[in-house]
């Protein structure tokens, strides 16, 4: 492999397939609470922290940490607080951080939106050694939460009611939820770039979902995944000289359609199989003459 | 009769400017199972999830095992079953997953032991679901997904158990396992407060009734008789949720 003979192909694939485990491996708890589009809202704020540091001329990944881990958590509370209101100011922060960073790097002496597209479209050549070294420390913070606490961020992502019954510490798993998945998104930004970086959050667990029954099979499947499509669109972008997060993107999107045409099958034959075991279990509802479902309301 | 578990008095709560609970006194002793009654919007599942520190409460005191609610911590020994339809969330799990998080509170730093994996299983056992543990929740009916619910509360083996609605748009078997499983936890001492839409399958196990009718007590004593339609055997009674403000369904129990 010619390709791994040169430094920043090196760098561009260690970083690749540390996006490829950290973005699943977070976006499964998004997707579970119903919010897949929370990274896509943290990586538009994160173009402020990038925009900040061109301006002050410090490490644009760090900055960006910083900047769209405050905001996730700003929009953590916001959902906390005005709970119907969350939409609106995921939109508000979505959009202000969107133009922040437009205005940060225009601030910038000689900067332009140009300065500004390796950050939102991912880039190989680009991947520096500090930032390989950023990456792998986010990564590891990512992995360690994600795989650590996997129980309390399942039961919490599920259920928050019940979560706070059993004494789990639902709003400070909330925000450390939040925190993590803008730690992603700098993860990711280099990569895949921060306009793309939410479709492989959500993408791989979906296609994962086709082929799992449990939280943990999903879990494993959505990483899998992940890294396939990180490391395929890696070289792919080597080799043709296309934008790799573009690339990435589009092979999550047809592994996605591959595994949903694979799974029908499977699902039918699972099925089967349950049906074959149908009188074994348990009674279905309309097999008891005496009971009435929810359907059958009957106005008093 | 003697110690109690759950102490709410002159307990007030409004969600917005609406007041829903306009001075709630109620007791529940060790080994009671108090049913909460009341029409739709007469703040049963309110008071209960005041009980649980779901909703802020705007004045009264609430005691959960002679400790203010505020400073109790020791959660293991409360199983509580939510009111939803579903057991699923946005992923794939299996009832087993779903089930194990019921024993977090038990379980040290998240992590599960050998015990609490056996305690898992028991209470899938106790609900008649043990045979389909290692299923993916989304293929379920309606009753089975209360009863891993009701699993999920029973597995860190509590004290009490508090339920919201149980028995909504669960089918007549899974009310009679519900109605059993319930049996057996009264049967070893444990404390139950039900919010219910009528008693149906549990009529028999309920030791005392309180019945709300806006934010207020109305009765508290004796369960109040069926009548009418309402008292042939079997009749099965289960009510669409209405979306707030609407005309209450009247249910037959309070008129």
């Amino acid at each position: 492999m010619e390709l791994l003979d040169y430094a920043f192909m090196q760098r561009a694939l260690l970083a690749a397939v540390l996006v490829g485990i950290t973005a699943p491996a977070i976006g499964i708890y998004l997707v579970q609470r119903r919010q897949p589009l929370m990274g896509d809202g943290i990586g538009h704020v994160a173009m402020t922290g990038v925009g900040l540091g061109f301006l002050l001329n410090a490490s644009p990944v760090w900055m960006a940490t910083a900047v769209s881990a405050l905001g996730a958590v700003l929009m953590e509370l916001i959902r906390w607080y005005g709970k119907t209101r969350g939409d609106i100011a995921l939109a508000m922060l979505f959009y202000g951080g969107m133009a922040g960073g437009v205005m940060f790097v225009n601030l910038t002496p000689g900067g332009s939106n140009a300065n500004l597209s390796s950050y939102l479209f991912g880039s190989l050549s680009t991947v520096s050694p500090s930032d390989v070294t950023a990456i792998s420390l986010l990564a590891a913070f990512v992995v360690v939460v994600t795989l650590g606490l996997r129980r309390q961020l399942f039961a919490v992502s599920l259920d928050e009611e019940f979560a706070r019954v059993t004494g789990l510490p639902v709003r400070a798993l909330n925000l450390l939820t939040a925190i993590t998945a803008a730690v992603t998104v700098t993860v990711a930004m280099r990569v895949v770039g921060l306009i793309l970086v939410s479709a492989l959050m959500v993408v791989p667990v979906a296609a994962a979902q086709q082929l799992s029954r449990s939280f943990a099979a999903t879990f494993a499947i959505a990483v899998a995944i992940g890294v396939t499509v990180t490391i395929g669109g890696t070289v792919t972008s080597y080799y043709q000289d296309v934008p790799p997060g573009a690339t990435i993107v589009l092979l999550t999107i047809a592994a996605f359609i591959v595994l949903t045409a694979l799974a029908a099958p499977l699902a039918r034959r699972r099925a089967r199989a349950a049906a074959a075991a149908g009188p074994a279990g348990d009674p279905v509802e309309c097999a008891i003459p005496a009971s009435r479902g929810a359907g059958d309301e009957l106005g008093v | 009769m003697t110690e109690p578990v759950i102490r709410l008095s002159g307990v007030r709560a409004e969600l917005g400017s609406r007041p829903v609970l306009r001075g709630i006194d109620l007791t529940v002793s060790r080994g009671e199972v108090v049913a909460l009654l009341g029409a739709n919007g007469s703040g049963k599942s309110t008071a209960v999830r005041s009980v649980i520190g779901q909703v802020p409460v705007s004045a009264g005191e609430i005691e959960l095992f002679g400790t203010p609610r505020r400073r109790f911590r020791d959660w293991a020994r409360v199983g509580y079953v939510p009111q939803r339809t579903t057991a699923a969330g946005g992923v794939p799990a299996t009832v087993t997953e779903v089930v194990s998080s019921g024993r977090l509170s038990r379980a040290r730093f998240g992590v599960l032991r050998k015990a609490d994996h056996a305690a898992v299983r028991r209470a899938l056992e106790l609900v008649g679901m043990a045979d389909r543990a290692r299923d993916s929740v989304d293929a379920l009916s309606g009753g089975q997904h209360q009863r891993v619910l009701i699993a999920r509360a029973l597995a860190s083996e509590p004290e009490l158990l508090i339920m919201d609605e149980p028995m909504a748009g669960v089918d007549l078997a899974s009310q009679e396992v519900l109605a059993e499983t319930l049996r057996e936890q009264v049967a070893a001492g444990a404390t139950v407060l039900l919010v219910l839409h009528e008693l149906g399958p549990l009529e028999p196990l309920i030791d005392r009734a309180v019945v709300l009718r806006d934010g207020c007590v109305l009765h508290d004593g004796p369960p109040p008789k069926a009548v009418g339609q309402h008292a042939l055997p079997g009749h099965d009674h289960v009510h669409p949720h209405a979306p707030a403000g609407a005309e209450p369904i009247r249910t037959g129990l309070l008129s």
